[in-house]
């Protein structure tokens, strides 16, 4: 919930900034390794922005798959979880470098 | 409103009071009709969701080093012991460092009694419906605790494995406590925390003998989710493990007390 209202303030700062009164889509990007479920973002969005500038906006959200860097054998893999194993050498020491990311991309606005 | 922290909505309390009174404009009016804006476009925006809690936080920390104070974060489901390990650790190091706390909760200010018997101060932040502290939030407490400078800060955030870890507040280190009456696979089902975290405290480890809790089998899944993570294996009732984490907190506090040593002789 915290999340979506933090959604709303971003949306509705660019829109005394940038002169808009109605959000007809959103688009977010939401990486597979963040904290964010997909289903519950939508609901509490829908919550959070009804009776506001953006009460008909379309929440699309853009899949970022996971990926991470062994600390080991320095090699690049799709990650799936935090607690993948690296799968050329089984290091579990991951570093992630996509997929952490929740960040509203574009708007469509009027 | 402000939909970082909830003020204008009454829902976040300070020992018992409402947080807070600066105003926050942003709220825009859904029917203000511009003439010859109502045509559609597309806006670039590419903001993290968490950028201004971000930037709180690090004000918070920016406030911290200048004043060499060292905060920690405890984070962990409800239950773990988190209140009864920062009296314990409390009652240790009190003679040596002046100590202040704040701490998390939805509701009650059960938890800042508790600290404050003690003798230490401590500020009740009351979430409402809230699942966590931000870094909003904790800024206000720090302002209202009176810091000492050279200090060590304990926020006792709210009992949930899930919401605090996204959250940072500006603290040296998030600290989860995980108990022996919990499953072993809390570190792959919650994998956000203690990937967050940098020390793990197994606590209730005086119960070991009646549980049927696998010690190595818990450590080797916290190492997948996160290999650096430092495992200390602590009973907060019976004080077991106590003198290492105690050692380890002071050696984080002397180190960033001398930082603020050296940034100060960088300065003359």
């Amino acid at each position: 919930m915290a999340l979506a209202e933090n959604m709303l303030q971003i949306i509705e700062e660019e829109a005394a900034e940038q002169s808009f009164t109605q959000v007809s889509t959103v688009w977010m990007e939401v990486g597979r390794l963040s904290c964010v479920e997909k289903e519950a973002l939508q609901f509490c969005f829908s919550a959070v922005t009804d009776g506001t500038i953006a009460q008909q906006a379309k929440l699309e959200i853009i899949d970022i798959e996971g990926w991470g860097r062994c600390m080991q054998c320095h090699c690049e893999m799709v990650l799936n979880t935090l607690y993948d194993a690296c799968p050329s050498c089984g290091n579990y020491a991951i570093k992630v470098i996509a997929g952490d990311e929740m960040r509203i991309k574009e708007l469509e606005v009027e | 409103m402000c939909t970082m922290c909830g003020c204008g909505t009454g829902h976040v309390h300070m020992n018992g009071k409402i947080l807070h009174d600066h105003n926050h404009d942003s709220a825009i009016d859904a029917h203000v009709h511009v003439p010859g804006m109502n045509e559609s476009r597309r806006v670039k925006i590419e903001q993290a969701i968490l950028a201004k809690n971000d930037r709180y936080a690090q004000e918070n920390r920016h406030f911290l080093a200048g004043h060499g104070i060292f905060m920690l974060n405890l984070v962990s489901s409800p239950g773990s012991g988190k209140t009864t390990l920062l009296v314990e650790t409390i009652k240790v190091l009190q003679d040596t460092l002046p100590i202040a706390v704040i701490e998390g909760d939805q509701q009650t200010d059960h938890d800042a009694m508790r600290i404050r018997a003690t003798g230490v101060p401590a500020l009740q932040i009351n979430t409402g419906k809230g699942c966590h502290l931000d870094a909003h939030m904790v800024g206000h407490a720090m302002e209202q605790l009176d810091l000492r400078d050279n200090s060590l800060l304990f926020v006792e955030n709210v009992g949930n494995l899930v919401c605090p870890a996204g959250f940072d507040l500006g603290e040296a280190h998030k600290v989860v406590i995980l108990s022996v009456t919990e499953g072993e696979d809390k570190p792959l089902k919650y994998p956000d925390m203690f990937h967050a975290a940098d020390v793990m405290l197994l606590n209730k480890c005086d119960l070991l003998p009646y549980l049927s809790f696998d010690v190595e089998q818990v450590i080797e899944y916290a190492h997948r989710v996160n290999p650096a993570l430092q495992v200390m294996n602590i009973s907060a009732t019976e004080g077991s493990g106590l003198q290492q984490w105690v050692d380890w907190i002071k050696s984080g506090h002397r180190r960033m007390t001398r930082q603020v040593v050296t940034a100060e002789k960088t300065t003359l």
